[in-house]
């Protein structure tokens, strides 16, 4: 019997969620539903990530637009949602409107999508895993090897960096993403890896100055709103008798 | 285990044999899990309240209660208010349910027993947890009942607010080891119980304390659970709920008490790791063979649970020792204490971690090291080609080395 792709059937399964979910919102008429198919939609976008073993962006996802943007969203909504905007109608101006808007993004995004080379014509799945696997984990090994001697006799006082070395695995061979966004950060580049490689100029920090830079903007931009927000004293304040 | 089974079984079967199979195991702890906590809080509210407990239902201890408990609540009849939203109604309790149960997915409950070894399994948990908020607005918002309105917006502004400072207290042990896996996490701290995070340096120690307010209020625990308004005797978000549904919030909520624990104990209390290195000194680790290494898991397995049971029993002996809180009470703990203590616990255990570089903390920083001492070497080469070339093809070899452990397995 031929082996089940199960990528290809997780990530239909999850794709149809995700598109039939947008659909949803767009024609339900209660504005809860409508941000509940958001939820599921958002949700089963997370699950292609971690279908495509990116568990950082997949978390992140959950985290920030699943449990953060829409909890607020939907607070907004019931607060703010009473009578005549608890049900949404889309007029017919609307609808030409988004129509042609989509159009116009789907016409951009359909070729992009088919013009890349690798996407086309090619088994998504080794169908072959065991030899596969069996090769990876030959490679991993004999890299471990080496990695852990040449360290141990540069380093012996930091013995610690090889057992983190030992461990730069998790099951099945996968790589560590969060580590690949971390060296990132610093400026390696973990795709490309040529020794003296021109990418990476010494002393550069990489794009940690610009995260930083965003985090502390944020959070000047979160004490301002809270500075605005907070409840105002009276200059004078009046008594009354 | 699948592509064993592979070899007897066609092989979708296996694969779907394999699968039910370790959802069932995981689900078993949710379910059981609240049936059995369920009569240990009975007990123990009991024993604080200095009376029995289940008596009348019969069995050593009244074990029959959680029997009783489950046939009632499954055979209650199923009711919907008139103006509910039929579909969100019925909806809710199962995107409780759903959070607390994934949550589980990343929980190791031994080394190497994960149902999805990820390699951000902290920051997953954590994520998923807050997932749970969702259920809890729908049923509020979809009972059409006001008392569940205002139950659901106390209880998700509560949640969401604690969720701040609990994030703020999970990164500390993640600062120390160096890690988000939660399996090497539970694995560094092998050995002695001095060698568990708690008692890794002063700021640890409160650190642990703080996440656990944190997680009992987010989990909507007493002293925090401001869901309930007491004065007008309804039960908050799922007041209008009866028989199995209310049945799968209450799973819910026991499913994220144990999720949490499990949490704590594995950051902070070592995880499947005894207080003495047993497993280690009979030998019972991977090195020896599969057998071996799965009895000792076993016994981690057991170390893991009884540390989760103590964790939930803990939070059950809050929940009748202290009284409940106010609103404003509850948002000043969050904000004007749990927060800034843990920030002030996060700048601690980092200073400390710098500081003083012995033990689990060397470990945090390998690659920042290393990749410092790669780039520091590179100028040499540049302003010297002759001289400098030994070091900065060291320098390269190990960066190499560093980028390729993190690229393998592509």
């Amino acid at each position: 019997m031929d082996a089940i792709n199960w990528h290809s059937l997780f990530f239909l399964l999850f794709a149809v969620v995700a598109c039939g979910s947008a659909v949803a919102v767009v024609v339900a008429t209660n504005i809860v539903r409508m941000a509940l198919c958001l939820i599921v939609s958002l949700g089963a976008t997370s699950g292609l990530f971690f279908l495509a073993g990116a568990d950082f962006v997949g978390s992140m996802q959950l985290m920030i637009y699943v449990g953060g943007t829409l909890v607020l969203l939907i607070f907004g909504v019931m607060l703010t949602a009473q009578g005549p905007f608890i049900s949404m109608r889309t007029g017919g101006g609307d609808w030409i409107v988004a129509v042609m808007l989509s159009g116009c993004l789907a016409a951009l995004l359909v070729p992009a999508a088919f013009s890349v080379v690798a996407w086309r014509n090619q088994p998504t799945v080794a169908v072959d895993a065991h030899a596969d696997q069996h090769a990876a984990d030959e490679r991993g090994a004999t890299a471990k090897i080496h990695q852990v001697s040449e360290v141990g006799t540069h380093e012996s006082a930091n013995d610690a960096a090889a057992v983190s070395f030992e461990g730069d695995q998790i099951g099945e061979g996968r790589p560590r993403t969060s580590t690949h966004i971390g060296l990132g950060l610093l400026g390696a580049r973990v795709d490309r890896l040529q020794p003296g490689s021109a990418d990476l100029k010494p002393g550069m920090a990489g794009y940690l100055l610009p995260f930083e830079l965003v985090s502390v903007h944020l959070l000047v931009v979160l004490v301002g709103a809270a500075y605005l927000a907070r409840t105002k004293r009276r200059a004078k304040p009046q008594r009354e008798a | 285990m699948a592509e064993a089974l592979a070899n007897y079984l066609p092989q979708p079967i296996a694969y779907l044999m394999v699968g039910l199979l370790q959802c069932g195991l995981l689900l078993l702890v949710p379910f059981i899990g609240a049936m059995f906590f369920v009569w240990v809080e009975r007990k123990v509210s009991a024993r604080i309240q200095d009376r029995l407990g289940p008596t009348r239902c019969g069995g050593k201890y009244g074990w029959l209660q959680l029997l009783a408990d489950g046939l009632k609540l499954i055979t209650k009849e199923d009711l919907r208010p008139k103006d509910a939203d039929a579909v969100l109604f019925r909806l809710a309790p199962y995107v409780s349910f759903c959070a607390s149960f994934a949550a589980l997915l990343a929980l190791p409950f031994a080394n190497g027993w994960v149902a999805q070894d990820l390699d951000v399994g902290v920051f997953f948990i954590l994520a998923v947890l807050g997932l749970e908020v969702f259920g809890v607005i729908l049923a509020g918002y979809a009972s059409a009942s006001k008392w569940s309105l205002f139950g659901a917006m106390r209880e998700a502004a509560q949640v969401v607010s604690y969720e701040v400072p609990l994030g703020m207290c999970v990164v500390v042990p993640v600062l120390i080891t160096g890690q988000m896996d939660l399996v090497k996490i539970g694995n560094m701290q092998q050995g002695l119980f001095t060698n568990w995070l708690v008692f890794h340096d002063p700021f640890t120690f409160i650190t642990f304390w703080v996440y656990f307010t944190c997680a009992t209020a987010s989990v909507n625990r007493a002293p925090f659970d401001l869901a309930e308004a007491e004065s007008e005797l309804v039960a908050g978000f799922h007041t209008e709920y009866s028989g199995f549904r209310w049945l799968a919030f209450y799973m819910a909520e026991y499913g994220s008490m144990f999720a949490v624990s499990g949490l704590a104990a594995i950051l902070f209390f070592g995880g499947w790791n005894g207080p003495l290195p047993i497993v280690h000194m009979l030998g019972l680790t991977p090195e020896n063979g599969p057998v071996l290494a799965w009895i000792g898991n076993l016994l981690g397995l057991f170390n893991f649970v009884f540390k989760c049971v103590a964790g939930v029993t803990f939070m059950i002996w809050v929940r009748w020792t202290l009284p409940r809180l106010r609103i404003d009470q509850v948002m000043q703990v969050c904000l004007k204490y749990c927060t800034p203590i843990a920030a002030v616990m996060f700048l601690g255990a980092t200073l400390w971690t710098f500081l003083l570089p012995g033990g689990v903390g060397l470990r945090s920083m390998p690659y920042a090291y290393r990749y410092v001492h790669a780039t520091a070497a590179e100028p040499a080469e540049a302003k010297a080609p002759q001289g400098g070339v030994a070091d900065a093809s060291r320098a390269d070899r190990r960066l190499v080395a560093l980028t390729q452990s993190a690229a393998e397995g592509k």
